[in-house]
């Protein structure tokens, strides 16, 4: 039996991002613009090979102004901490911290965005912020459509300004019919706002504000 | 702002739980402290491809239809998995391990979890490099007997030799990797000599208790599908099932920390996740 309830259910916000091609550009700039007192856990799947070395996790540390890492399984998820989802696994998000699978490639991916969305829409809720980047493919839309559904934030970087435009096309298709994106923006406008809902969610304040 | 599931989520996490309390107490199969994320991906993926609409629904078909069971059990116990998954693993194994294996008469090996068998080949094949395997015994366990049949064959698919066969230079192989397999149309078979020390046996890591002590325990990526209380208890299985100085391996996302017998080992290498039981 689950200790202390029923459901898998978490309070408190967190922040999903998705990035496959020309991810790492991306991401080197949204985490140098995440203010110092970001207080929320930020949780990024990058696409990567499954055998690619270890480098991936290093390299974007040095980018980012909050303290970023590879979550180990069952490792708590702490607000104000970056994690990287690690190769050839899956990372799921529930209510007592991460877990990782190995199951198979979902959109040809593991680390799928899918996975990492679906499971922190199901946990958290309307405490979710998703944000889809550049890519160049459909992973993470069926994710952040389900972010929608269950009442949380969706962000894309608009296509224009995508290295990549097919991922975060897709996932505007995908949330069209459920209402729509809340945020289409360029790179630039996409840390600052998240620094802005983490502070709001933080704070336990309502999102109608 | 309170963050909350949805209704229509909780509902869903109450009808789980009440399939696995379902399946627990009418087929005794214990999936109550399989971790939820995964576990409910599967099952909901279950759901869809029986084509009914509820869990619930799903419940009535398990437990009057013991062929939609077996469709259960199957999809619950299949783990991906690919031969020298994570190469360095392999490659410390044998710049570590395989010279305090030298020193033992008999070497016991337990693949706990052993899945399709992908990690028993590609052990067998290094120790066979290493000129251990005859005396080796292997201990090859799975909870799902369709899973362990597989394991059994030695079949895996031609289309993936060559991410093996990549794997297995990585991993410090020292010859041709296609001697070890005969290649037929669209899949392969493994050298009968590669299970000719082995075993394979069901064994429930859940509800079955330990059977033997061991030199070698292998548990890579099988308990991130658990728990943590239900790691805890396997842990301590693990840990009563090795010998003194015995060597224990888990995944390399894996990790002993708040383990109770995190202090009774001593790390090996932590990077590639070798421990050695000292305590």
């Amino acid at each position: 039996m689950m200790a202390g309830g029923m459901t898998n259910s978490a309070d408190g916000g967190i922040v999903c991002v998705g990035a496959s091609a020309g991810g790492l550009a991306a991401l080197e700039l949204l985490l140098a613009a995440l203010n110092d007192d970001f207080a929320l856990p930020l949780v990024i799947v990058q696409h990567r090979g499954r055998t690619a070395g270890d480098g991936l996790c290093e390299y974007l540390q040095k980018y980012s102004r909050r303290p970023l890492d590879e979550p180990e399984d069952k490792e708590e998820i702490a607000p104000g901490r970056v994690y990287l989802a690690p190769r050839d696994y899956h990372l799921l998000i529930e209510r007592d911290g991460f877990a990782l699978s190995t199951g198979a490639l979902i959109n040809f991916a593991r680390p799928s965005i899918d996975a990492l969305f679906e499971s922190a829409a199901d946990c958290y809720g309307a405490g979710v912020v998703g944000v889809v980047l550049t890519g160049a493919n459909h992973d993470g839309a069926r994710g952040l459509a389900r972010i929608k559904e269950c009442g949380g934030r969706v962000i894309v970087q608009d296509p224009a300004s995508a290295a990549s435009p097919s991922m975060p096309t897709a996932a505007l298709a995908a949330i069209a019919t459920g209402g729509g994106v809340d945020h289409v923006l360029p790179l630039s406008g996409i840390a600052p706002l998240l620094s802005q809902l983490a502070r709001r969610l933080s704070k336990g304040a309502s999102y109608g504000m | 702002m309170s963050a909350s599931q949805p209704q229509s989520v909780q509902l869903e996490d109450i009808e789980i739980q009440l399939l696995l309390e379902a399946v627990f107490l009418y087929y005794g199969f214990d999936f109550r402290d399989y971790s939820q994320a995964s576990l409910k991906r599967r099952i909901l993926e279950r759901v869809r491809a029986e084509g009914v609409q509820t869990v619930s629904a799903f419940q009535d078909r398990v437990l009057h239809e013991e062929a939609c069971l077996q469709r259960l059990l199957l999809a619950l116990s299949i783990q991906v998995t690919s031969m020298f998954r994570d190469p360095s693993f392999y490659q410390t194994f044998r710049r570590q391990v395989v010279p305090l294996l030298r020193t033992y008469p008999t070497v016991r090996i337990w693949h706990a979890g052993c899945s399709t068998g992908e990690e028993v080949y590609s052990m067998a094949i290094l120790l066979q490099e290493e000129n251990l395997y005859h005396k080796c015994r292997v201990y090859a366990t799975d909870m799902s007997a369709d899973v362990l049949r597989k394991a059994r064959e030695g079949i895996f698919t031609l289309s993936a030799m060559q991410e093996y066969t990549a794997n297995y230079l990585r991993a410090g192989g020292t010859r041709e990797f296609s001697d070890y397999y005969t290649a037929h149309y669209d899949h392969v078979i493994f050298q009968p000599s590669l299970r000719a020390n082995a075993v394979f046996s069901e064994h429930n890591l859940v509800t079955d208790g330990s059977f033997n002590e061991f030199h070698v325990i292998l548990c890579r990526n099988v308990m991130i599908y658990f728990n943590k209380a239900l790691q805890q208890r396997v842990h301590k299985l693990i840990y009563e099932s090795l010998v003194m100085f015995g060597i224990f391996g888990i995944g390399n996302k894996e990790s002993l920390r708040f383990t109770p017998f995190e202090d009774g080992y001593d790390a090996l290498d932590q990077h590639d996740r070798l421990y050695r039981k000292v305590r």
